[in-house]
């Protein structure tokens, strides 16, 4: 039981990650697929950020007085992260407005369809 | 003064080229511009080779914080001899670049195209310099992010479904690592690959070492096109742009092979991650997959860009299948495979941008009667994919030689025969490419129409450095070695 | 015990996105879902990830995700192969992972190897060696300055790879079609106008005061192109094309990222490490002032500009359509 609750956070998170995994896996739709992507990674940050808390800890910002703070490293890590996650986003809608030019289509298997047509 | 931040220099010198590209109006400064700063970066490796050679490891401190609390640069033979191989296949290809972006690429395009490539360089040299576990995964989707958009740039449209591939496995193989490193950093605390080098053997037990090993195998396994998770890689390269395609040919994927024996090797210890996987069953069963399944793949393919492709997951088993060996000649096998199967495919992919500069596509009927009318190409083409097969007086016969040496050190003749049996599937593809150059006549009367000297050149160069380095093998080999030597001399336990 | 409420939240919504077909409301969840998520990181005390994935997890991914659907289309197409394998995959991969977690110290427990080593460093030097109580911008700007280069580049990046890909839709300067923007809608026009100064006022307050509470270049830049984003909206996407060219946006994205690159080859000049901070000033403490003053503005500028850019893309397209 005491695994349980030490643990149940990182399961959740882990479920999460599933989740979007499987969206990008399993889905035919590229905007759809981007969305899996995305929750699959917010599951990731989930998990670093997890690590830092302390417990009683506040936010590292440095006050007067005795205070125990959360870990500040898991949080530059995400940081960088979350903005490589919209990096890779933007430029992932901006191939999906061009392959709906070039094919008139953003599902996976029409596109397929059309590819073997050639 | 200058010599003390090489480290550094190397990747930052083509990262300050690539804003100042969208700055330059004249496009003739664009190329110069490129090429200077690769050109830069390549005697910048050379140099740190040597000083590595002499010195042992170079450390460089970040901001001047000492690690673990910064980051740290830390070059050995190991990646001195990546750098090397990057920036010599950027700076030969370059070279090339100009007139076949200048048919390939609207001129609109030509400063984002160059600082892309810059871009996509850094991140190479980034990753491969680093000693920061996290610092590898923001490199690592620097060369990523950029190489989608090279790839993107092909002029047919599935050069934009390829790079949508691309992208969403590159994205899974990068959480993958993300997930890794972070598992990692849960058991020690840091970050710096050296100091989790001697803080992992204390929590050698735990399930979630073994569940980060899982990751990093998997996620670098990704970036690598390592059988069966290769999907994107025939796509990529043969709908990126001709210059695009050898580039990321001679150079992405070995710099993902570095990242896994770095892992392997220096972080987790070869100890470690041989014994609590059965890692060498794993590499050797997926590296004969990709030898068999990709060789005769690509005899079935009748666009040569893909046929290479095909043949390029192919020469990855045989990297793959050195390190499974875990011994000297294996790992110098696996090191040697790594320039010299940069020095072929970079070859081959510039004598197809040649072919399509020419004839506008490289399908099967546009080599008929190639050997007549574009004699030297198709020269390049001919002596290229001897190498490829392994051919004595090529750098080929070289690496595969010590594949075979190691295989039979180990009493693994099943392998021998496999690897031969690879070269003979080789053989077939280039044969067939061989009968259609010199035997078929093109059904239209072409005149003799070589490429252009600009192009011709540099794809030579890269031809005669598969046979000079195929005689004199002395600069590879004795880097490889020593290389090889220090991964297993840190496996025995030992650190530099 | 919020945590679990929330968490239950997100995991109903997650698999509300991956059972759903409409696409508009999925995106609508995902927006959702990111909120949550910064819900957690407050929770969690990192207040500085909750700021940035709010503005950018669920702002501008979400716009971003918007914009395309509208030039494309809305529904999902029922799949039609096989979910064995993707759910093979996931199982096996899922189980890797919680056998992960069965040797991993337990939440929140001060015991845990990530509060032994390294972050105590942080805690108990940064304040002292940078000048920054906020240690998580001391680390950002100062301790892990290079990564913070690297994600520039990043954005710097993903900006060239966007204008690459839709700038073939960049021909129709002369028609003078305003689709996408608030012309029709006098009350909001009007509050829009009033919003926007206090917008970039507030983004100068978050640049700037990176260095005590939450904030920095990268949420300051989100903001700051908010302001100008929304100003678009209002007058029109000629008017802020007039106002930001493409050559001024190329100029001010290569800026940042060579002002950031510039403050590590100055630091190499004057005898240190690249972006050692600590040679600019006889103070080493006033030479980390200015080193994680001038990174932060070059990610400011750099994020401002690339923003901007990847928003004008993405209206050029739909003008064009």
């Amino acid at each position: 039981m005491s695994t349980f609750i030490d643990l149940y956070n990182y399961w959740i998170f882990i479920f999460l990650m599933m989740v979007g995994f499987y969206i990008v896996i399993s889905q035919g739709n590229l905007v759809k697929k981007i969305i899996g992507l995305n929750i699959f990674q917010t599951a990731v940050f989930l998990l670093y950020i997890s690590m830092g808390k302390v417990k009683g800890g506040t936010a590292p910002i440095i006050m007067a007085g005795d205070v125990s703070y959360s870990n500040p490293l898991p949080h530059v890590l995400i940081l960088t992260a979350i903005v490589v996650g919209v990096a890779t986003t933007a430029l992932a809608m901006a191939l999906i407005i061009r392959i709906r030019k070039a094919y008139g289509t953003i599902e996976e298997q029409d596109i397929h369809e059309q590819d073997a047509s050639l | 003064m200058i010599s003390s931040h090489l480290p550094v220099l190397q990747v930052v010198l083509p990262l300050i080229a690539a804003p100042l590209c969208l700055l330059l109006r004249r496009s003739s400064l664009l190329w110069i511009l490129s090429f200077a700063a690769s050109l830069a970066a390549m005697i910048i490796a050379w140099l740190l080779l040597q000083q590595a050679g002499s010195s042992g490891v170079i450390s460089y401190t970040i901001g001047g914080w000492a690690a673990p609390w910064g980051i740290e640069y830390r070059i050995d033979t190991l990646n001195a001899y990546v750098l090397l191989i990057v920036t010599s296949i950027s700076t030969v290809v370059l070279l090339a670049a100009k007139k076949s972006i200048e048919q390939e690429i609207p001129q609109q395009h030509w400063p984002m195209f160059y600082s892309s490539y810059l871009l996509c360089l850094t991140g190479l040299l980034g990753i491969t310099a680093t000693g920061d576990a996290f610092n590898v995964f923001v490199f690592l989707e620097i060369s990523s992010l950029s190489s989608y958009a090279l790839i993107s740039l092909g002029r047919d449209r599935r050069a934009l479904t390829a790079s949508y591939q691309y992208l969403v496995m590159g994205t899974i193989g990068a959480t993958f690592i993300l997930i890794g490193i972070g598992l990692l950093y849960m058991l020690t605390g840091t970050l710096n690959m050296h100091d989790l080098a001697q803080r992992l053997p204390a929590v050698a037990q735990s399930k979630t070492l073994l569940s980060a090993f899982a990751f990093l195998f998997v996620g670098i396994s990704l970036k690598l096109a390592l059988f069966p998770l290769h999907l994107w890689l025939p796509n990529a390269y043969t709908y990126s742009p001709s210059i695009v395609s050898a580039f990321l040919a001679g150079t992405a994927t070995k710099v993902a092979v570095y990242v896994l024996l770095r892992f392997i090797f220096t972080v987790f210890g070869a100890d470690y991650a041989f014994s609590v996987l059965p890692l060498t069953e794993i590499l050797m069963l997926l590296a004969v997959a990709a030898i068999m399944f990709a060789s005769i793949s690509a005899i079935y393919q009748s666009n040569i860009k893909r046929l290479f492709a095909y043949s390029s997951v192919a020469q990855l088993g045989y990297i793959i299948l050195g390190i499974g060996f875990l011994s000297v000649s294996g790992l110098t096998a696996t090191l040697l495979h790594l320039f010299n199967h940069a020095l072929m495919k970079a070859a081959l992919f510039m004598a197809l941008a040649c072919v399509l500069y020419r004839q506008g596509d490289v399908m099967f009927s546009n080599v008929k009667g190639l050997g007549k009318t574009m004699p030297w190409t198709f020269m390049a083409i001919v002596l290229g994919g001897l190498s490829l097969v392994g051919v004595p007086l090529t750098v080929g016969f070289i690496s595969k030689w010590y594949l075979v040496v190691a295989a039979i050190e180990q009493g693994h003749f099943v392998l021998v025969a496999i690897i031969l049996f690879g070269s003979l599937l080789a053989l077939v593809y280039v044969w067939r490419l061989v009968e259609q150059g010199y035997f078929h006549n093109s059904e239209e009367d072409h005149p003799r129409q070589e490429a252009p000297l600009s192009l011709l050149i540099p794809t030579w160069m890269l031809v005669l450095a598969n046979i000079y380095l195929g005689i004199d093998t002395s600069l590879t080999i004795g880097a490889a070695e020593q290389a090889a030597q220090m991964l297993l001399g840190q496996a025995g336990g030992g650190s530099p | 015990m919020i945590n679990i409420i929330l968490l239950g939240f997100l995991a109903v919504v997650a698999i509300a996105v991956a059972m759903m077909r409409d696409l508009f409301a999925i995106v609508m969840l995902f927006g959702i879902y990111s909120l949550l998520t910064a819900g957690i990181f407050v929770s969690l005390d990192a207040v500085d990830v909750a700021f940035t994935e709010a503005a950018v997890g669920a702002g501008i991914s979400t716009i971003l995700i918007l914009s395309t659907l509208a030039l494309t289309s809305r529904e999902e197409k029922q799949p039609t192969h096989s979910f064995l394998l993707p759910l093979l995959v996931v199982l096996v991969t899922g189980a890797t992972l919680v056998y992960g977690t069965l040797d991993m110290p337990a939440f929140s427990d001060p015991e845990a190897p990530v509060h032994q080593h390294v972050a105590p460093h942080y805690l108990n030097q940064a304040e002292q060696e940078t000048g920054v109580p906020n240690i998580v911008t001391a680390v950002l700007a100062s301790y892990r300055s290079y990564d913070t280069m690297g994600e520039v580049t990043v954005i710097f990046t993903a900006g060239i790879a966007v204008l690459l890909l839709l700038s073939a839709f960049r021909h129709h300067e002369d028609e003078a079609s305003n689709l996408n923007d608030l012309s029709h809608h006098p009350v909001l026009r009007y509050i829009a106008r009033l919003m926007i100064p206090f917008i970039l006022l507030f983004a100068l307050y978050v640049q700037f005061h990176g260095d005590y509470g939450p904030g920095g270049g990268f949420q300051a830049g989100v903001i700051f192109a908010a302001g100008f984003i929304l100003y678009g909206l209002v007058v029109g996407i000629d008017k802020t094309r007039q106002m930001f060219s493409e050559s001024k946006l190329h100029w001010l994205m290569a800026s940042g990222l060579l002002l950031y690159i510039g403050v590590g080859i100055v630091s190499l000049l004057l005898g240190g490490e690249f972006l050692n901070y600590n040679v600019f000033a006889a103070d080493p403490l006033k030479g980390q002032h200015w080193g994680i003053f001038l990174v932060e503005l070059g990610v400011g500028i750099t994020v401002t500009a690339t923003m901007i850019s990847v928003f004008l893309a993405f209206s050029e397209v739909r003008r064009s359509e």
